[in-house]
């Protein structure tokens, strides 16, 4: 027991938590790729595809998770509103992100790749794609950690998560669980957090060749 | 569903009145705006600051990111828990979500204000100083008003997320267009929750939209046109 909940609760709600703000951040890296492949691609494209994604992220968490069953046909408890939900949330934030980082590849460097004779999709996965990385694992950091945040709000719809604590606590009025919910929320954002910026780090070695010299 | 909420939405009722969404949504607008403001008034000057001196950069770096990493429904029920019972009359309730909010949104409107000083082109610094400015002419008529971008980025995405908490603000007691969220949902009327929701969003972007016109209108075209170049 900690705080009035036991470790088993603490740990299953943690896990339901990782699955919400996790798997929507994966599937919404994977939907970013190719959008903000298309804004590079593209110039036109970017103002209003940028605008577009923006536009999403205006939208408040609660009022996403409430209004998501009448576009998609589901139950207001449903799992796949929060997920859908944080999936936009991701695109919203990633597609700026991937679209800033492939437009940072030095032209230099693109164009001794075309001199080699690489085609534009080969070149825009082993070259483009790699050298962006730093930028958009910042950007996937900052999307991991507010997608922690903000899954605990779907509390409030009865979907469970580690924001359950809050609510709990708050109706009986004890501070307990509400302090193991933050902790436990803030040590999932980090945890994250570090993983990602580890991911990064391993995947540029050429980065920390270049600082060790 | 769907056009049980379209016609809670045109119906008159649903408007008007003490409780309706004109009055709540004022009463959203009011809170929301009075967190902005208190919190601009603790974040744009030390942003400045960081900015202009450079000392306590870390702050501005790191704080935006470890706030972030708050949940918080998680800090307003402490809030409310801790500062309810010490507190009476009309604004009990709304005491502690206000605090919350601010708290929210120095962070947004620090790293903003911090960012937007330290992005001025250093050569326009030295041209200041050169003919002679001194270095708080230097801040208010060359850092700032070149600051005022991002500034006011900071301060609409610290808006947007007072908005949203302010929404979810209303499970602990206080008015504003979240009451039709979770009152609804105490109900079970979906088509309240949902027609609050939109109305909600819609209120969220109309400000955005507001916010943005102003960024327009006081953003000195000089910097608009040394962007595009």
């Amino acid at each position: 027991m900690i705080g009035g909940v036991a470790w088993s609760t603490v740990g299953d709600l943690l896990l339901r938590h990782l699955y919400l703000a996790g798997v929507p951040l994966l599937v919404g890296l994977l939907i970013s790729l190719p959008l903000g492949w298309l804004a590079t691609r593209y110039r036109w494209l970017a103002p209003p595809m940028i605008a577009g994604t923006g536009l999403l992220y205006t939208i408040p968490s609660l009022a996403l998770f409430i209004l998501l069953p009448l576009l998609l046909g589901t139950r207001v408890l449903d799992d796949a509103n929060v997920l859908v939900a944080m999936t936009l949330y991701s695109v919203a934030l990633l597609t700026r992100t991937v679209a800033d980082g492939l437009g940072s590849v030095p032209g230099a460097t693109r164009q001794a790749a075309t001199a080699m004779g690489y085609g534009e999709l080969r070149r825009t996965l082993v070259v483009d794609l790699p050298l962006a990385v730093p930028v958009i694992t910042a950007g996937l950091r900052v999307a991991a950690v507010s997608n922690v945040s903000i899954v605990s709000v779907a509390a409030l719809i009865g979907v469970s998560q580690l924001g359950q604590l809050f609510t709990e606590g708050f109706n009986r009025n004890d501070m307990g669980p509400i302090v193991v919910g933050i902790v436990a929320c803030v040590a999932l954002a980090l945890v994250l957090d570090a993983g990602i910026a580890l991911l990064s780090r391993v995947l540029t070695p050429w980065l920390r060749a270049g600082v060790a010299r | 569903m769907i056009s049980l909420t379209w016609q809670w939405l045109i119906d008159p009722a649903t408007w008007t009145g003490p409780g309706g969404i004109i009055a709540q949504s004022i009463t959203h607008l009011r809170i929301s705006v009075v967190a902005l403001v208190l919190a601009a008034l603790v974040a744009v000057p030390v942003g400045l600051f960081i900015g202009h001196t450079g000392r306590g950069r870390w702050l501005a770096i790191n704080l935006a990111g470890a706030f972030r990493a708050i949940p918080s429904l998680g800090v307003l029920f402490v809030a409310t828990l801790l500062l309810l019972p010490r507190l009476s009359g009309d604004l009990a309730f709304e005491l502690p979500v206000v605090l919350v909010l601010v708290l929210l949104a120095v962070p947004p409107v620090l790293s903003g204000t911090y960012a937007g000083v330290e992005a001025v082109d250093p050569a326009a610094r030295d041209a200041a100083r050169g003919v002679g400015m001194t270095e708080t002419q230097i801040l208010w008529q060359v850092e700032f008003p070149a600051a005022l971008p991002l500034l006011i980025s900071g301060l609409r995405s610290a808006m947007l997320q007072i908005i949203a908490t302010a929404t979810i603000a209303a499970i602990v007691g206080i008015g504003g267009l979240g009451r039709y969220l979770i009152d609804g949902q105490a109900s079970r009327q979906y088509e309240v929750m949902a027609g609050g929701a939109i109305v909600v969003a819609l209120l969220a972007l109309l400000v955005d939209l507001v916010m943005a016109g102003v960024q327009r209108i006081v953003v000195s075209p000089g910097l608009v046109v040394a962007k595009e170049h």
